[in-house]
């Protein structure tokens, strides 16, 4: 379990609670993560906690979604009880629940969405749904130099690849998104392929620093470079197909492969991302998602928006993975605007936005 | 598994994404509700690139990219039925279809196209139009499309005998 905690909010109880501020437990259910989180008024961090079920789905190379409820059911209450515990705050010190409503695996995101149901309606506190994406570009408000509106998101991970030029909190623009395959997921099966793991990006990450990109050269998918879509399926049958030239000798060059394919990845993302920005005249520019917490793509993006004179923001690398505190985050922007769920609410596998 | 009378065999050699597309448009086409469709064959062998053209052949809007559905397991689009994306990639134990929702759409008038289908047990599976993929070179891939069943041998007859 990881624990992110702010002790100096222990302070609180003894120093009475402000009426001003908003309390808010985010819950985070919709993939492989078990986690909950205290935020006070959208930004500052009480507590941080995330369960991994990483452990659990490696020998299967992946989620499997019927252990991922069984394991959401078994972590959800001890999970929040340490988020509480962590922010030094009683239950009764809340004053709303947000909780990821979809996109997910819908057998995981009933876990965290009944909880809270119930949790908030048990507390006579407000709850909110959460659009999960959403919630991964306000994950940049959670750092002590969040952008200015309006700017563009790159938001990467295992089931989303997508640009959006952002002008409020909740008032987003997608610009493009991935024609087949997510960047995370291309990760992720390649490094299947190639045996490294999962999850991929990870591995794939740590062992391209031992290889030389520019001695294999895979395609890079930019498909036009006028538009903002992704298509990251070819450039992974082209690592497929390397591995099948190369049958014999392959293994031996796994380094030079990883490395390849990453530069690949990375090079249209950054191509995109900060193309985006330049149509849309915005001088900030944010990388959210599981992806943004690859090492080379933070250094790649940083180096080429310098060159544009662009200020990139990237969450730390707790929070560009599945989070409740970006949850609790941008819950607080809904509630604060009066939106809130009710009990006959449901929860959604997939969206457009 | 035993020849039946009614068995159908047919094998295609495409030599781009976009024939890969045009087949499954073909089918797209011709296909009726509850017809499940179960694709085999290695990662970047063309099974999703088969389903976009698939989706096209149901006429699902083309404002709706059919993306890979392996982190989401299930994707569904309008069109002249509705189409059921499955991908089981990610599941490499047999579980109880009941538990990812593939129970409730294979009961459903829908189209379902189940990538890596391999991975659930065959008997599970209603007759279907079995397709396998194989990456035989850069662009080229030789599908063998089958079925067992009367209703869908007598449909790609119907269909394929008369296209290229």
């Amino acid at each position: 379990m990881q624990r992110l905690s702010n002790k100096n909010s222990r302070c609180r109880e003894c120093s009475g609670k402000n009426k001003s501020e908003m309390i808010i437990l985010g819950i985070e259910t919709s993939c492989d993560e078990t986690a909950a989180s205290v935020v006070v008024d959208g930004k500052k961090i009480l507590s941080s906690v995330i369960s991994s079920q990483i452990d659990v789905h490696h020998p299967y190379g992946g989620v499997v979604p019927e252990l991922a409820s069984r394991k959401h059911v078994e972590a959800i209450a001890p999970v929040v009880n340490t988020a509480l515990s962590d922010a030094g705050i009683d239950s009764k010190a809340l004053d709303a629940v947000a909780v990821t409503r979809g996109p997910g695996l819908v057998g995981a995101l009933l876990v965290g969405f009944c909880f809270a149901k119930a949790f908030a309606f048990a507390l006579e506190i407000p709850w909110v749904g959460i659009n999960h994406l959403e919630g991964h570009v306000n994950s940049v408000f959670l750092e002590s130099d969040p952008p200015p509106f309006p700017f563009v998101a790159l938001l990467a991970s295992g089931g989303h690849t997508s640009i959006y030029h952002v002008t409020s909190h909740t008032r987003y623009e997608l610009m493009g998104q991935t024609r087949d395959d997510a960047a995370g997921e291309a990760y992720d099966k390649v490094a299947k392929m190639l045996g490294l793991g999962y999850p991929g990006g990870a591995a794939i990450d740590r062992i391209a620093k031992k290889g030389a990109p520019e001695n294999i050269s895979f395609p890079r998918p930019f498909i036009d470079k006028s538009t903002f879509d992704f298509s990251f399926s070819g450039l992974k049958t082209a690592v497929r197909r390397y591995v099948q030239i190369h049958s014999d000798d392959y293994l031996q060059r796994i380094p030079d492969i990883v490395a390849g394919f990453q530069e690949a990845v990375v090079d249209v993302l950054s191509y995109k991302i900060i193309h985006a920005a330049m149509v849309k005249r915005c001088d900030h520019v944010a990388i959210v998602g599981g992806v943004a917490a690859n090492k080379r793509l933070r250094e790649k993006i940083r180096h080429d928006a310098e060159q544009k004179k662009l200020t990139v923001h990237i969450p730390s690398v707790e929070l560009c993975g599945d989070n409740a505190a970006m949850i609790a985050a941008i819950g607080y922007h809904y509630l604060k605007n009066g939106v809130v769920s009710d009990l006959g609410d449901d929860v959604f596998s997939r969206v457009k936005i | 598994m035993t020849e039946l009378l009614s068995t159908f065999k047919y094998q295609i050699t495409t030599r781009s994404v976009d024939e890969t597309k045009k087949l499954g448009k073909i089918i797209g086409t011709a296909v009726t509700g509850g017809t499940v469709l179960a694709l085999t064959g290695d990662l970047g062998s063309g099974k999703t690139s088969f389903v976009q053209g698939l989706a096209r052949g149901l006429e699902v809007p083309d404002d709706y990219y059919i993306t890979s559905p392996s982190y989401t397991l299930i994707n569904e689009y309008p069109g002249r039925y509705p189409l059921f994306h499955v991908d089981l990639y990610r599941i490499s134990d047999p579980v109880d279809m009941e538990d990812i929702g593939l129970y409730e759409i294979l009961h459903t008038s829908g189209i379902v196209a189940i990538e890596w289908a391999d991975r659930i047990e065959q008997k599970l599976l209603p007759d279907s139009i079995n397709i396998h993929l194989e990456l035989k070179g850069d662009k080229t891939r030789k599908i063998c499309i089958t079925a067992y069943d009367v209703k869908n041998a007598d449909l790609l007859k119907n269909i394929l005998r008369s296209s290229p």
